[in-house]
């Protein structure tokens, strides 16, 4: 028989502050990957709610749009038994000139003990963490890191495929504006697998030779290789100038379509960190094919997301009782 | 006989150098007394499967669920006496009660409590839940665990099966089924050692 605490690589979690995966160490990563197992039945109960975060309070402190994490965010809290309260930029005072620090001051008066940032900055999550006691999570800092979707995408994989280790994984698109991108190959190459960039060299960023990845300009030179594609989302929202001559051009050349699809592995692993453009990106065959892991990504979102609440307040708790 | 000599007192160098830190860091050798050994273990695993088919009416249904660790291998030894005494399978769960600790916001010491998945793989309703744990002394992880119980369903009822049952209690539980009354001073150590967690069994006081 296996007894399962053996799995656990180091003694205990530290930090009160989830900033980025680059800072993370593979045991580290690994540990929340291990807590997050935990997690993953309890949204498998009829009653979904455990007590561990009772009395706490978590905002949602939103500057850039989002559906998936603030609503993944707040399932994990409530779940956790924390109250949430929702601070997006439109109906708040940033409209009225406020600054990120005075915002996340005025909230901390109202006694919040964790709190969840998403903002156009890169770096806002690690200048928040300098200047507030709360903990602070990063859910997406301008191009810099998304780490809770790196951590979803390395627990799918991993659940998936048992290890990552050897595992041929590419990154598709707008890897420039991409701070999933990033995440996840900080995470993919930590825990031993080879990441590599593909997309047209208008969207690979400058100085990628830095990075623990491969890059490729083309598709079709690596869909046959790889065990795990990762599809991203052209974010026009982001672009500026014309990256590719057209759509259908980009389509032509990065899409996953139902034709690339029959030269890949039979068990490639479709990943999408949503939301998706049909048809663009990615055909709408494939995206619902029975390669497509698309969904469980959510679903493995709200345990990770739990782990990462749960594993920053103990930290917290933790630091507070040795001072 | 001068070489035997010479090689004895090169193993026991060997012996003593080979040991990481010097005596004097490792402090006073704690003082272990064995409470049970394996024979004894196993017996009394036996005599508590004994008394729970005893106790259980014939028409309802019976379950165990350990609590990790040592619960586990326990609850899953005993499922399966009581099976062979039944003469049906009786299913076995597992129960993380992480969660449910009383001391999550005011953490002592350096264990840090890891989570781990509750894995019970059948309904618990209107059966009886024969819930197994190795030592049973201040109370407060069965009150954990019947919460998290709670949270998976409605048993029939919930017995508490321990292997060891120690005084100290803080909470007011008892165990429905106690294999063994240990006799230990506040503040020592109990500890239930099994060869599938830790490669020997027996029960040991410091």
């Amino acid at each position: 028989m296996k007894i399962e605490n053996k799995k656990f690589k180091i003694e205990k979690w530290e930090r009160k502050h989830l900033l980025g995966l680059r800072e993370l160490s593979a045991e580290e990563i690994t540990y929340i990957l291990d807590t997050a197992q935990g997690f993953e039945e309890i949204s498998t109960r009829v009653v979904k709610k455990i007590p561990p975060l009772r009395g706490k309070l978590v905002v949602n402190l939103f500057f850039e749009d989002s559906t998936r994490t603030r609503n993944s965010f707040a399932l994990a809290a409530s779940r956790l038994s924390a109250d949430v309260v929702e601070f997006t930029k439109k109906d708040s005072s940033v409209s009225k000139g406020e600054t990120l620090l005075d915002t996340a001051r005025n909230l901390e008066a109202m006694g919040i003990d964790i709190v969840v940032i998403r903002h156009n900055a890169g770096g806002a999550p690690t200048l928040l963490s300098k200047y507030i006691n709360a903990c602070v999570v990063n859910a997406g800092d301008g191009f810099c890191e998304h780490p809770t979707q790196g951590l979803l995408d390395v627990y799918t994989i991993r659940k998936l495929k048992g290890t990552l280790k050897g595992l041929k994984i590419a990154i598709v698109g707008d890897i420039a504006h991409s701070r999933v991108a990033r995440s996840d190959m900080w995470a993919m190459t930590k825990l031993g697998a080879e990441v590599t960039f593909v997309g047209p060299p208008t969207l690979i960023p400058p100085k990628v030779e830095q990075l623990p990845v491969k890059v490729s300009y083309s598709l079709d030179d690596v869909i046959e290789k790889v065990d795990v594609i990762n599809m991203l989302r052209i974010q026009f929202e982001r672009l500026g100038g014309n990256p590719f001559p057209s759509v259908r051009e980009y389509s032509h050349y990065f899409g996953l379509t139902v034709e690339r699809m029959k030269r890949a592995k039979p068990d490639i692993l479709v990943m999408h960190p949503g939301p998706i453009n049909r048809g663009l990106e990615i055909e709408s065959e494939v995206a619902d094919g029975r390669n497509s892991v698309i969904l469980q990504q959510v679903t493995n979102g709200i345990a990770v997301r739990m782990a990462v609440l749960f594993l920053v307040n103990q930290a917290a708790a933790e630091k507070a009782v040795e001072t | 006989m001068k070489n035997r000599i010479r090689a004895c007192l090169a193993i026991r160098k060997l012996v003593y150098f080979s040991q990481t830190e010097p005596r004097s860091v490792r402090g006073p050798i704690a003082i272990m007394k064995v409470l049970l050994n394996a024979k004894q273990i196993g017996g009394i695993l036996n005599k508590l499967a004994t008394r729970i088919v005893a106790d259980t009416p014939d028409n309802v249904e019976i379950a165990v669920i350990g609590i990790r660790s040592r619960g586990e291998i326990l609850a899953q030894r005993l499922a399966g006496t009581l099976s062979k005494k039944i003469g049906g399978e009786v299913p076995c769960g597992t129960l993380d009660i992480t969660l449910y600790r009383d001391d999550l916001n005011s953490p002592k010491g350096n264990a840090q409590p890891k989570v781990r998945p509750t894995e019970i793989g059948f309904d618990i309703d209107d059966k009886i839940i024969i819930l197994v744990d190795d030592v049973l002394h201040t109370g407060r992880s069965a009150r954990a665990a019947m919460d998290a119980l709670i949270d998976l369903g409605r048993p029939k009822a919930v017995r508490l099966a321990v292997l060891v049952d120690r005084a100290g209690r803080e909470f007011p539980i008892q165990a429905d089924y106690a294999g063994y009354k240990a006799d230990a001073k506040p503040g020592k150590l109990v500890q239930v050692l099994l060869k599938e967690s830790d490669d020997k069994e027996q029960v040991i006081v410091e």
